[in-house]
């Protein structure tokens, strides 16, 4: 019965995404609603062949299968992702890779919301989606709650990426970091994420734990906050219903806090309370030993949650943002220093009794990194984030290093360690096909990192002495042409680093590829789900 | 199926809780911890008695330090001025022919030339001054509107063919492509035009395109090519060429014709700065 509802609406998407493509007054626009109007219609003889034949989803069992195409997701943004950050680190440092031919589509400006949404939504936003699914249901005892709803977030969630990618390529954006996709995409993910909390917390919900394990605070976290966000930042107004272009309802000023209580949160809750999420279940897994201590998670998460909030005005000191907001800003990033470090604190101390691992197991040794990166990169926040030093960073390449220490350090790292983890589980495999391969993907990305955000760090601080550079008239010394000119072989070195990093994702992917296709098989099943007392 | 986790005899209790194998030490909060986190909030506390900070209905708590960022820079800015008004005054009086020559101001208006050159003028003429396609080169002696201090300061000040400014340097060259000249015609004063400093051209055309310059050009390019700088109309004879001296640059100069603008900086900059300015591109090299 539901099927023919599912086949009725499919219909009537593809019929008005073929009106709206033959109205459509901007290329992004047309080629979204033709896009969508393919894949609805694929979707309708999909739903189409399989009507009649009756689904069962055994209950015992864990859904796992959504889990596995979220770590292939995972892995394939992420190479997707880190190619793009390594082609435009090149195009600032060799202007002529902007070629000609490609103007419009693959110049800087172009690309840059590309990598920096593949990276963070698309390779974040898959593992977010893949671990938080696969930890809620080992941690809560259920399978995932809602039928087939998981795959529709992971497929909605796939769609959105598309969107947004294809989107910036063709300049359908709205002009706000990290929340560039225009009114229809936004609409889109509204509806995916609503979806996503309903099967996390249905989960939740139905679970057979007397408890809710602390990964799975995080990760609601992450998702109700998330959700507010996108929602507050993108509230537009279409110019037209058959055209991607939208205007913001917030103006000057107010426009800019908004979008950095985004863009600071998009940080504090989709790259750090999610990805806390995904360290308090691995590291613990991985490790073998129990988390240090439960009263620490317990404080740490709710100042964490309470501070990251209140952090964003730091993005906006010396603007026309009131004094008042940028003090409390930066007080509220001081302050949050140390609930970041609770779960650094947590991750590491974890590893008490186990230290003998980090000599054995280069899995373990990349989630530590990650952990320690986390730390460096909650340190530099904070103190980034005072007025003083900020009047030195701010609008230099400090802070693209001090993105970077935190997105490769501690993003990436913790990602590539729960997907080693995961990869041999969901395909029931002995172990992992290489370690040694692993040794060698943890030092390509740790040298890359430490390439990129010492080159970020010295070219950074050198262009911010530039800028204030003073004679003893007090008149300015450099031109803004000799600043630029200044950091060319610390782009190029940033672009080495990048280089490696790279290199280090593809020899996992071999390596995961290798473990599925070779690695000898497990016999025991893994995917009952048992309440563990 | 979850493996459980690992123990030692001395490791501490539990809180007796397991999740697919996971347990949770019932460890106190690192002590370091909380207190470096109470010293923030302690900090946080002072810092927003101090500074401007919580708002209220009309408006937010000033801090009783009386600091504001708005403050600063006004103060900033002007210790920075009543620092330099003696001899920005000075400046401002001299005789402008004065200025490079005298041992005060002369080092003086280089160094402030140098800081509005570098923020105003080199977006467009570049930060080591030597210019770009459509804009002049300042380091060698070929002037569009004179060399001499005294025009380079009057060139700044009014700028070239804006419409802000009344007094700006103003000429329009006509383009001759408009109905005006046959093509022939065009390609024979190209050609002419390129034989004047020396450029391969075809000598073939050259007779003919000099009957056309000495009807149409010289007026203003005058009958040697060698330009007049009342009108900026540019020596075409040197081999310093603003638009490009190749064949299709100079055919297109002459068929559509060129109209570069320079802005007004008196309308911007100070009286001083104008003349700071001046004073340091006239000692770039080309200065007479």
């Amino acid at each position: 019965m539901v099927n023919y509802f599912k086949l009725i609406a499919l219909a009537l998407i593809t019929f008005f995404a073929m009106i709206a493509a033959n109205y459509a007054r901007d290329l992004a626009y047309m080629v979204h609603a033709l896009l969508i109007a393919g894949v609805s219609f694929g979707l309708f003889i999909w739903v189409l062949r399989k009507t009649g034949t009756e689904q069962v989803h055994p209950q015992d069992e864990y859904m796992d299968d959504v889990v596995r195409f979220g770590v292939v997701a995972t892995a394939f943004w992420g190479v997707v992702g880190f190619l793009v950050g390594v082609f435009i680190a090149f195009q600032l440092a060799f202007p002529a890779l902007n070629f000609e031919w490609a103007q419009g589509f693959a110049n800087f400006g172009r690309l840059r919301p590309l990598h920096t949404s593949a990276v963070i939504f698309a390779f974040g936003g898959n593992a977010l989606i893949a671990t938080s699914f696969y930890v809620v249901q080992r941690t809560s005892a259920a399978r995932l709650w809602g039928g087939n709803l998981g795959w529709f977030v992971f497929w909605g969630y796939q769609l959105f990426i598309v969107l947004a990618a294809t989107g910036y390529l063709l300049g359908g954006t709205q002009s706000k970091e990290y929340a560039e996709p225009e009114w229809y995409v936004d609409l889109w993910l509204t509806i995916v994420w609503v979806a996503y909390l309903a099967v996390f917390l249905g989960t939740v919900i139905k679970r057979k734990e007397p408890h809710i394990y602390v990964a799975n605070w995080f990760f609601l976290a992450f998702i109700v906050t998330v959700a507010m966000l996108h929602v507050v930042n993108n509230l537009t107004i279409p110019v037209s219903i058959f055209g991607s272009k939208s205007v913001i309802v917030w103006a000057g000023v107010q426009d800019a806090m908004v979008q950095w209580w985004y863009g600071h949160n998009a940080v504090g809750f989709f790259l750090t309370a999610g990805f806390l999420g995904m360290m308090y279940y691995f590291i613990p897994k991985q490790a073998e030993r129990p988390v240090f201590s439960y009263k620490l998670s317990i404080i740490h998460f709710w100042a964490l949650i309470f501070l990251y909030i209140w952090a964003g005005p730091h993005h906006l000191h010396y603007t026309a943002l009131p004094d008042w907001a940028s003090t409390l800003g930066m007080v509220f990033s001081v302050v949050l220093w140390m609930p970041s470090w609770g779960g650094m604190i947590n991750g590491l101390m974890t590893l008490s009794g186990a230290w003998d691992k980090l000599r054995t197991d280069p899995v373990i040794r990349m989630m530590v990194i990650s952990v320690g990166f986390y730390g460096m990169s909650t340190f530099e926040g904070p103190m980034m984030s005072i007025r003083a030093v900020n009047s030195l960073s701010h609008y230099t390449d400090w802070t693209i290093g001090h993105v970077h220490s935190g997105a490769l350090g501690w993003n990436g790292m913790i990602t590539f360690g729960c997907l080693y983890f995961l990869v041999p589980v969901l395909w029931k495999r002995e172990r992992l096909y290489s370690l040694q391969l692993v040794s060698w993907h943890f030092w390509l990305a740790t040298i890359g990192i430490v390439l990129y955000a010492a080159s970020m760090w010295v070219t950074g601080i050198m262009e911010g002495l530039m800028w204030r550079e003073v004679d003893a008239n007090g008149f300015l010394v450099n031109s803004f042409a000799d600043t630029v000119a200044a950091k060319f072989p610390m782009y190029v070195v940033r672009g080495l680093g990048g280089v490696l990093f790279l290199a280090g994702s593809l020899i996992m992917c071999y390596n995961l590829w290798m473990t599925v296709r070779k690695a000898p098989a497990k016999e025991a099943s893994l995917s009952v789900a048992v309440p563990a007392e | 199926m979850s493996k459980p986790s690992k123990k030692f005899d001395n490791d501490p209790n539990t809180t007796g809780h397991v999740w697919d194998g996971i347990e949770e030490f019932d460890n106190p909060m690192p002590r370091w911890w909380l207190w470096v986190f109470y010293a923030t909030i302690i900090w946080g506390i002072g810092y927003t008695i101090a500074y401007p900070a919580w708002p209220g209905i009309k408006g937010a708590t000033a801090g009783v330090l009386g600091w504001s960022t708005r403050g600063d820079v006004v103060a900033e800015i002007q210790a920075a001025e009543d620092k330099l008004a003696p001899i920005n005054a000075k400046l401002e009086a001299a005789e402008l022919t004065q200025i490079t020559t005298d041992p005060e101001l002369g080092p003086y208006a280089v160094s402030a030339g140098d800081a509005v050159f570098k923020t105003w003028c080199a977006q467009c003429h570049g930060s080591g001054a030597a210019g770009a396609v459509g804009y002049p080169n300042l380091l060698d002696n070929d002037w569009l509107w004179g060399g001499d201090i005294e025009n380079i300061y009057l060139t700044i000040k009014h700028g070239i063919r804006n419409e802000e400014d009344d007094d700006a340097r103003y000429s329009e060259m006509p383009a001759f492509g408009d109905d005006y000249l046959e093509d022939a015609q065009i390609d024979a004063v190209v050609n002419f035009v390129m034989s004047l400093s020396g450029e391969p051209q075809d000598a073939s055309l050259v007779a003919a395109g000099a009957e056309v310059f000495a009807d149409e050009c010289s007026s203003c390019h005058m009958d040697d090519g060698t330009g007049d700088r009342s009108q900026g109309a540019p020596n075409l004879a040197d081999a310093i060429w603003l638009y490009g001296g190749d064949y299709a640059s100079i055919k297109e100069t002459v068929t559509y014709s060129r109209f570069g603008v320079m802005p007004s900086w008196g309308n911007r900059l100070t009286e001083a700065q104008v003349r700071a300015v001046s004073a340091y591109v006239h000692q770039l090299g080309g200065g007479e």
